[in-house]
């Protein structure tokens, strides 16, 4: 996009802003509207504009592929270790009733924990499919 | 009276969107036209009081599809559709018969907010009449899929996982096959 200061002042403006939005919509998800896949969309979209308007390679910078591999498989983990971690707790496979004191609180921790996971991994996911496509158009 | 002008507003954008859709044939003002779309279906689930697909289909549908359609359209360099001189009569015919079966299929569809529609004398009731006691989550889609359908939100994610392994297994040997290529020559 080169040197376009008017992109460039907006979204550094937008960028925290819709970075503080997905975290709203990740963390309040129980309560509101959304849910671990709409945070990590729209927390992807944050990171989507950064790399649109100041580059891959700025982008690239902050959020390398290593990592990004790393937290969408750890978001797939923290989500299937959810429901080993049940069952050694003495529930079945993502019964999340025996996580906490009484069975509402259980349940309610384990609906945290795996949208964290599931946040995670979408969010890493959508950002290393865009990257690769970039990618692509870069090297032609 | 203006839930209905509402409706018959967007349901008319959305007309005229896949119409205009199917006549554009510069593909960037397709994929434009398509992040509309769903911004429209997005408007549609909201009148529907269905918000956390309105934001579902917002977020993915306006904006990480049309932003992977441009990033294919500038990866394979393709401005404009193809005109098509000749009718193709037989995928008209089988979209013509698909296209009525389905009108034919909708009059056994219950009606919209109907309760006693199948779906809604099921396992919907126990579901909003225990769910928030047994889960201590009131937005009861998220207690349904995170908790109730578990299982097939784990399915998910490892589907969405998998696809980015996909395209990156697919999109990324050929780039280092390419850099190997310029070593060697």
């Amino acid at each position: 996009m080169g040197d376009n200061l008017i992109l460039k002042v907006m979204a550094k403006a937008l960028i925290p802003v819709i970075i503080l939005f997905a975290l709203y919509v990740q963390f309040h998800g129980d309560y509101s509207p959304g849910g671990g896949f709409q945070a990590g969309v729209i927390f992807s979209s944050a990171v989507l504009l950064y790399a649109l308007v100041f580059g891959l390679d700025a982008a690239a910078k902050v959020l390398p592929d290593k990592a990004l591999i790393a937290t969408a498989s750890l978001g797939v983990l923290i989500y299937a270790g959810t429901g080993v971690a049940s069952m050694f707790l003495g529930g079945e496979y993502l019964n999340y009733s025996v996580l906490g004191k009484t069975a509402q609180s259980g349940q309610h921790l384990g609906i945290i924990v795996i949208e964290l996971g599931v946040g995670l991994t979408v969010a890493a996911t959508m950002l290393l499919i865009f990257f690769t496509f970039a990618r692509r158009t870069r090297a032609q | 009276m203006i839930n209905l002008i509402i409706d018959i507003v967007l349901l008319v954008f959305l007309v005229i969107m896949a119409v205009s859709i199917l006549h554009v044939r510069n593909l960037l003002a397709v994929s434009m036209l398509f992040g509309l779309y769903s911004l429209l279906v997005a408007s549609v689930f909201m009148v529907l009081d269905a918000p956390d697909v309105a934001f579902t289909e917002a977020a993915v549908g306006t904006g990480i599809a049309t932003v992977l359609m441009l990033a294919t359209l500038a990866v394979t360099r393709v401005t404009h559709e193809k005109k098509q001189k000749r009718v193709a009569y037989i995928p008209l015919l089988i979209v013509l018969a698909t296209g009525s079966l389905l009108l034919y299929g909708t009059h056994d569809m219950s009606n919209l907010g109907d309760g006693n529609a199948p779906a809604h004398t099921h396992i919907a009731k126990r579901f909003i009449e225990q769910g928030q006691e047994e889960t201590g989550v009131p937005n009861l889609v998220t207690a349904v899929l995170a908790s109730y359908r578990g299982f097939d939100t784990l399915g998910e994610v490892t589907v969405v996982l998998t696809a980015g392994f996909g395209i990156l297994l697919l999109l990324r040997r050929n780039q280092k096959l390419r850099i190997k290529g310029v070593q060697g020559g």
